[in-house]
């Protein structure tokens, strides 16, 4: 496989100009999680209302993957009611398990992370934001800045 | 087979080495395979291949027990790579010499055997700062068992250990100094012959892995005078799961077994057991018998080449990659000094996260390790996540440096760093 089909430029855009990658000090909710694998951390925050998913942003570090990665989820989840964000999460989840077509209506500029399906270390870098996410959105992440080591 | 013989200079033909390993002919993303990882596991040569195939097709049978010719010659060829082993690491006698899985089972055991039997409240445990996992978990979980204590040694900001500092730690109290003969990060070698006087002038054992040391050193545990060394096969040539433990035989007399069960014991009643002594005190169950045959093969193909020979070679290696790395704008971890370290070479490239750039090296057929190599206390005393890390072996030339230089060029200019 070619490097520019597993780094696409939207990637390695997000990576350099990661979006809503902020610090958010009145998050309702937020979760900390490190991939054991390569050291990566990263926080997840969320401003919520009335079943909305208001704002979200995140910080953080590690490689292009995980950082596009958390880049594009913040807008693909923003705006989004709690189960449309889990069912996001879900389909995401799919798409890297290789279960779920990756169709670029479904997923916008996530279809360019399809590429990391080959690679299966990697995978767990694409999902990490996710993961953190969900967790924070269930309240059952750490507090924001006590990832665990 | 032909093996590659000795030269005369005190160093290796790197070049007529690649030759006798197969897997350095194969292509890899259409470019030549460049193997830089050998820190993690080494390649094996076909003397090897061959000695495990033969093995399996004119010898195979189960140790000790049958009456047959095929396991008398089992047997013997078991009994003589235990030997050829001892030998190589300078053991005065092969009882000395336990086989196990690699270096995690060994201090495994040795933390069982040895720290379960021995530790009390309060006991302290010494480790350094940039030791593998597996000399650290073991410690810990025994150090709960017991009530012991465990002591962090600080390293230096340049990768070197201070042994003063090490001796400073060092009370009626320590009971065990944990440490590395060479780290698999940094390269760094401790002054062990040193440490191991100063540690037994407290009353400490010293337990050295020798994961990194033995495959690229000559090593003669009699001279450094420590009281555990261990063995990893897969790093040094041999089949994975092969590899090994030595232990002072008044140490490994006194301890008790660690895996109980066949050929272990002397004898079995229902409500006790008598062991054997020595090594198979610590030897249940069927052994990785092909894999140590394959062992000791990979032994004699080391000390045609010369132990002396291998280190010059890595010694120049290293000071080539340390210059070539350091040309190129990376930041390499650990002594700059080549006599100091040993060729693994960690390094950061232009702020691209070691995964992405072994992914990038990865389409080059460059293989290295990216990751925190099994040592996040080092990671963390070093402030970063992870490290891509390049290491040399005797198959290793300057050419594999130049592609390595190469491929990170390229890594830059893609990620536009």
């Amino acid at each position: 496989m070619a490097l520019d089909e597993l780094y696409k430029e939207v990637i390695l855009d997000h990576y350099k100009n990661p979006r809503n990658k902020r610090e958010m000090p009145d998050a309702e909710l937020s979760c900390s999680k490190n991939n054991p694998l390569c050291g990566d951390e990263i926080t997840v925050f969320v401003h919520e209302d009335g079943g909305k998913v208001l704002d979200v942003a995140f910080v953080g570090q590690g490689c292009s993957i995980s950082q596009s990665s958390a880049s594009m989820m913040t807008e693909a989840v923003v705006g989004k009611s709690r189960d449309e964000v889990d069912e996001r999460i879900g389909a995401f989840r799919g798409m890297m398990a290789g279960e779920v077509e990756a169709d670029e209506d479904a997923f916008g500029e996530l279809v360019a992370l399809k590429g990391v399906v080959k690679y299966p270390v990697r995978v767990k870098c694409a999902v990490l934001a996710w993961d953190v996410l969900q967790e924070a959105l269930a309240g059952t992440g750490e507090a924001a800045g006590a990832a665990p080591h | 087979m032909a093996v590659t013989e000795r030269r005369g200079a005190g160093t290796l033909d790197a070049k007529r080495i690649k030759a006798d390993f197969p897997i350095l002919e194969r292509i890899s993303h259409g470019k030549p395979l460049v193997y830089l990882d050998s820190a993690n596991t080494s390649q094996k040569p076909r003397k090897v291949i061959d000695t495990i195939t033969e093995y399996y097709e004119r010898h195979n049978a189960n140790l000790y027990r049958a009456v047959y010719e095929l396991a008398e010659e089992a047997t013997a060829m078991f009994e003589g790579a235990r030997t050829t082993l001892a030998r190589f690491i300078g053991a005065p006698d092969p009882s000395t010499v336990v086989f196990t899985r690699g270096t995690t089972e060994s201090i495994n055991l040795i933390a069982n055997a040895w720290g379960r039997r021995f530790l009390r409240e309060g006991d302290e445990i010494l480790f350094t700062e940039m030791e593998h996992h597996s000399n650290i978990v073991p410690w810990q979980l025994v150090a709960e068992a017991t009530g012991a204590v465990t002591r962090l040694i600080p390293i230096e900001d340049d990768g070197t250990l201070d042994p003063s500092k090490v001796e400073a730690l060092l009370t009626d109290r320590t009971k065990v100094l944990a440490i590395t003969g060479q780290s698999n990060v940094l390269g760094t070698m401790p002054a062990i012959e040193r440490l191991t006087a100063s540690a037994h002038t407290a009353g400490a054992i010293v337990v050295v892995d020798g994961a990194q040391l033995v495959p690229h050193n000559p090593v003669d545990v009699a001279a450094l005078g420590v009281d555990f060394l261990t063995i990893s096969g897969h790093k040094m040539l041999g089949p994975t799961a092969s590899g090994g433990l030595y232990g002072r035989l008044e140490l490994l007399d006194a301890m008790d077994p660690f895996l109980g069960g066949g050929e272990m014991i002397m004898e079995v009643y229902p409500d006790h057991s008598t062991f054997k002594a020595p090594p198979h005190k610590f030897e249940a169950g069927t052994m990785n018998i092909a894999e140590e045959i394959g062992l000791a093969s990979a032994i004699e193909y080391l000390e045609a080449l010369g132990m002396e020979n291998v280190r010059n070679h890595e010694r120049e290696l290293t000071a080539y990659g340390l210059e070539a790395l350091g040309a190129a704008g990376a930041t390499v971890f650990g002594p700059k000094d080549p006599e100091l370290r040993g060729g693994a070479l960690s390094f950061w490239y232009k702020d691209i996260h070691p995964h992405d750039l072994a992914q990038v090296l990865d389409q080059e057929g460059v293989c290295v390790r990216p990751g925190h190599h099994c040592a996040q206390v080092l990671m963390r005393r070093l402030g970063v996540p992870a490290t891509t890390r390049a290491s040399f072996y005797v198959y290793n030339t300057k050419e594999d440096v130049d592609a390595l230089v190469a491929a990170l060029e390229k890594a830059g200019v893609f990620f536009g760093a």
